[in-house]
């Protein structure tokens, strides 16, 4: 045995015991602490843990999809068109132009996961911003925003998706636009009404006691509080996205050909359903799965960062 | 100051070595440790501070205790019927009607969405096979005991329209309506202001008296209690720590019943520091004593 | 010198109809380095009082001044240096996200002060709460250091005044004697001024040289602690409130 077999596990338990210690000795020491409990947490809900290894595995597809994929998503190979899974070379198949589904499906994260990030970073940051000054500046403020989300509210997802693609042109660009322009007036909804609870809290009122400003006090006092919900309510709503992205994609407003959106993929295979199932389940079942793994995830979240409960 | 009753009629209750267990991700937490007593027509306070175990006792004795908590004890009866072994059905019969339980604070404790009068009616046809009219007569006696003075107007308001301790009232009276033979009581004065308390106590004095009822009043106002009950039982970590009647109090034998006693600040005697409980981790190993008579 | 005195002070929530007095017409005077009780039952209008001293009750009329400063609709930083408060419910008081470190670190920034390391080792000494509890968040400390912890903040920016809002009534007994010698020592030590709020006459009677007893938004009555304790009251509810703390009397004694 060398000797870094032996010093091994004595190190993982030093570590351990510091990250799981009741007394932090420094700022970073309790940060680490805290972030390693939710951890501990999270990773004994064994479902969210399958949620978060899919989600592994579609973040390593795209980062490396083209050393993974067995061929090029796009090439079209019509000797070898509507093979069924399990044919040589070709694992789930391929479809009407004879293009490798797997690949497919690989290369296709791609764009799974940039839907999925650029409507995460900007929808419910727009929510947090207008809901908590809506919510603790309150008056005409509050109201002249609440409107503004009221009106975003009311739009179908859809319709407005449709109306960027007749007038932009259709493309993912645009249906990733569209989703996030209804997206965030739920976060808007619900940052406003915990910001509500919160300002009449006794720590907001001991910090105005300090002297601390609105910006301050929404900043460093308010968001910490919201964050988690929200966090939270998008992984549990990224189901959702994935889904309307792919019903654009399947109406063909979103990705355009050859991208091997899922969405897209699933329309493609529409026509030959009945004798040719693979080419629409194949894509299908990848969306199911990132569904369904984002809302395991989530409610393993929840468990963590649930106020109530989380970090004890 | 209530004179000790050494007679306490027959036996209502019986609790021998009582345990309340809760898993958690660092083992099994223990509530309560082995809690014997025996509760007679008389009024039995339970004290301690939070983490005393007190108000898991009292939710052990209904079983409210759901999973994944678990209940255990040598015997558990209520007047030689064994609640142990009983199932959830005949559990509910028991509750409510044998025994019941008065909590802290009727905001919580009432239905928001249903009139008084709906909830006290709800909770007496339960036990009674009787007309919705009968039950409601019946209701606004019960109203009219607890010294409700507009018993009509009361039973048509919301919980929220009551004040805590017309609402505390009307708890007992829900309570009550179906004469229990045992009344928990867990707090049942320390949302109230202390003026109100004196009149809600009154009621429950009086009533118990009357139905020749036990009362198991758990509180952590130690003054209260003594003033109050006939023998007190102090819990501490999960155990009974001593065990005395009321009158008797201020001559208590155990450092904690002692040190509670006196780092209280009293009107009758100024001191510029208060003294403070020094605590003792012998006083979780001790077995529990016994409050069986 | 004079340190709190408060004049014909109403405080209002609502309007027209459904306009709430809290407090009506209430007169107190407190010294600098006295300690006086406010006691009331709940709806009295006591805790009301220390909102409209902090500028956290918007609506108000009559006059209130600090150690000789009128106070106006806002209180500026200079009041917050000189006054703080430590609120009642020590599971409420602090942020569920900051450790004890943050919360000291950002009071004194904002009161300007330097060394913020080492004051903060000895904010932490004077309450009694070890080095060890500095970098815990709330959830790891028990209601009473949490307290401690609420104490600090308010002595971070060396105030002359402190306003307790019923301190330690959500405190089991035994921690609520340890609370309330820290709060003695205190006192003595940094020559504060307080002015306490409670429900409980025996708190009140251990910790204030004198109290105004309150009911209904009014103060019915002002007794030194001496009369108090010998139950020298005049006021008929003074009685009461004297009577019911006694413990529980049967209807037959």
């Amino acid at each position: 045995m060398s000797m870094t077999d032996i010093s091994a596990p004595a190190e993982k338990l030093g570590m351990r015991a510091w990250l799981l210690s009741e007394i932090p000795t420094s700022r970073r020491h309790a940060r680490l602490s805290t972030l390693y409990a939710r951890w501990l947490i999270l990773r004994g809900n064994s479902m969210s843990m399958f949620g978060l290894g899919v989600l592994v595995l579609l973040v390593l597809s795209a980062a490396f999809a083209p050393w993974v994929a067995p061929h090029s998503p796009v090439e079209q190979i019509l000797s070898n068109r509507l093979l069924p899974p399990g044919s040589e070379g070709y694992l789930l198949g391929t479809d009407t132009l004879g293009r490798d589904i797997l690949s497919r499906i690989i290369y296709g994260a791609r764009e799974t996961l940039m839907i999925v990030t650029l409507i995460a970073m900007i929808a419910p940051v727009a929510g947090l911003f207008v809901g908590t000054l809506a919510g603790y500046v309150g008056g005409v403020v509050d109201i002249v925003l609440m409107r503004i989300t009221d009106i975003f509210l009311a739009f179908p997802r859809l319709v407005l998706a449709l109306a960027f693609a007749s007038a932009l042109g259709p493309g993912l660009e645009n249906a990733v636009l569209a989703i996030t322009l209804t997206a965030w007036a739920p976060y808007a909804r619900m940052a406003r009404a915990e910001t509500l609870t919160i300002r009449n809290s006794d720590y907001i009122a001991a910090v105005k006691l300090q002297g601390a400003g609105p910006f301050r006090i929404l900043t460093k006092h308010i968001w910490p509080l919201c964050i988690s919900s929200l966090i939270v309510r998008v992984t549990l709503d990224m189901a959702g996205i994935i889904l309307t992205a792919a019903g654009l994609g399947f109406l063909g407003l979103g990705a355009q050909p050859p991208s091997p959106e899922w969405g897209a993929m699933t329309s493609y295979g529409r026509d030959v359903f009945l004798s040719n199932w693979w080419v629409a389940i194949m894509p299908g079942l990848a969306i199911f799965t990132v569904s369904l793994a984002f809302n395991l995830l989530g409610d393993g979240l929840r468990d963590v960062l649930d106020p109530k409960g989380g970090g004890q | 100051m209530n004179a000790a009753k050494t007679n306490t009629g027959r036996q209502l209750l019986e609790v021998d070595n009582l345990w309340v267990k809760f898993p958690t991700r660092n083992g099994i937490f223990d509530a309560v440790r082995g809690v014997s007593f025996t509760l007679g027509q008389e009024r039995l306070g339970i004290v301690g501070e939070s983490g005393s175990g007190k108000s898991m006792t009292g939710r052990a004795i209904l079983r409210l205790i759901r999973k994944p908590g678990m209940v255990s004890a040598d015997k558990l009866s209520l007047e030689g019927q064994d609640l142990m072994d009983i199932s959830e059905k005949e559990m509910r019969d028991v509750r409510g009607q044998k025994i019941s339980m008065v909590m802290q604070d009727p905001k919580f404790s009432l239905n928001p969405v249903m009139t008084v009068g709906a909830q006290i009616v709800e909770a007496y046809r339960l036990h009674a096979d009787v007309s919705k009219t009968d039950a409601r007569k019946k209701a606004i006696e019960m109203l009219e005991a607890v010294s409700i003075r507009d018993p009509e107007r009361v039973f048509r308001s919301y919980p929220h329209e009551l004040s805590g301790g017309m609402g505390q009232r009307v708890m007992i009276a829900m309570m009550m309506i179906p004469d229990p033979q045992i009344l928990i009581a867990d707090e049942p004065t320390s949302a109230l202001d202390v003026s109100v308390q004196t009149s809600v106590l009154r009621i429950m004095d009086r009533l118990v008296k009357e139905r020749g009822m036990g009362l198991i009043f758990i509180s952590h106002d130690l003054n209260l209690v003594s003033s109050f009950c006939d023998r007190v039982l102090i819990m501490y970590g999960g155990r009974v720590v001593e065990v005395c009647d009321a009158d008797k109090l201020h001559e208590a034998k155990h450092p904690y019943t002692q040190g509670l006693l006196n780092s209280l600040p009293r009107l009758d005697r100024p001191q510029t520091h208060l003294q403070v409980l020094e605590r003792d981790d012998a006083w979780r190993e001790t077995e529990s004593v016994s409050g069986a008579k | 010198m004079s340190g709190i005195i408060i004049e014909n002070l109403n405080v209002w929530f609502g309007k027209g109809r459904d306009r709430v007095d809290a407090v009506k017409n209430a007169s107190l005077s407190v010294e600098l380095g006295q300690s006086f009780g406010l006691v009331g039952e709940s709806g009295s209008g006591k805790s009301t009082i220390l909102k409209a001293l902090t500028g956290l009750a918007p609506e108000w009329s009559g006059r209130m001044s600090v150690q000789g400063v009128e106070l106006g609709k806002k209180r500026d930083k200079e009041f917050f240096r000189t006054v703080q408060m430590v609120f009642q419910d020590p599971y409420a008081s602090l942020h569920p996200r900051h450790s004890v470190d943050q919360v000291l670190t950002e009071t004194l920034m904002l009161h300007g002060k330097d060394d913020v390391n080492g004051r903060i080792i000895r904010l932490l000494d004077d309450v009694g709460l070890g080095p060890s509890f500095r970098f815990r968040y709330p959830h790891q400390l028990s209601g009473g250091q949490r307290q401690r912890v609420a104490i600090a903040r308010a002595l971070a920016s060396e105030p002359r005044v402190l306003l307790l809002d019923e301190p330690t009534s959500a405190l089991d007994v035994s921690v609520q004697a340890e609370i309330l010698n820290l709060l003695t020592d205190l006192r003595a030590e940094h020559k504060l001024t307080y002015l306490m709020v409670s429900h409980d006459l025996a708190v009140v009677g251990h910790m204030c040289d004198e109290s105004a007893v309150m009911q209904h938004g009014e103060i019915v009555e002002m007794l030194k602690t001496d009369d108090l304790r010998r139950g020298h009251a005049e006021h008929p509810y003074t009685k009461h409130l004297l009577e019911s703390s006694a413990g529980y009397v049967a209807e037959d004694a």
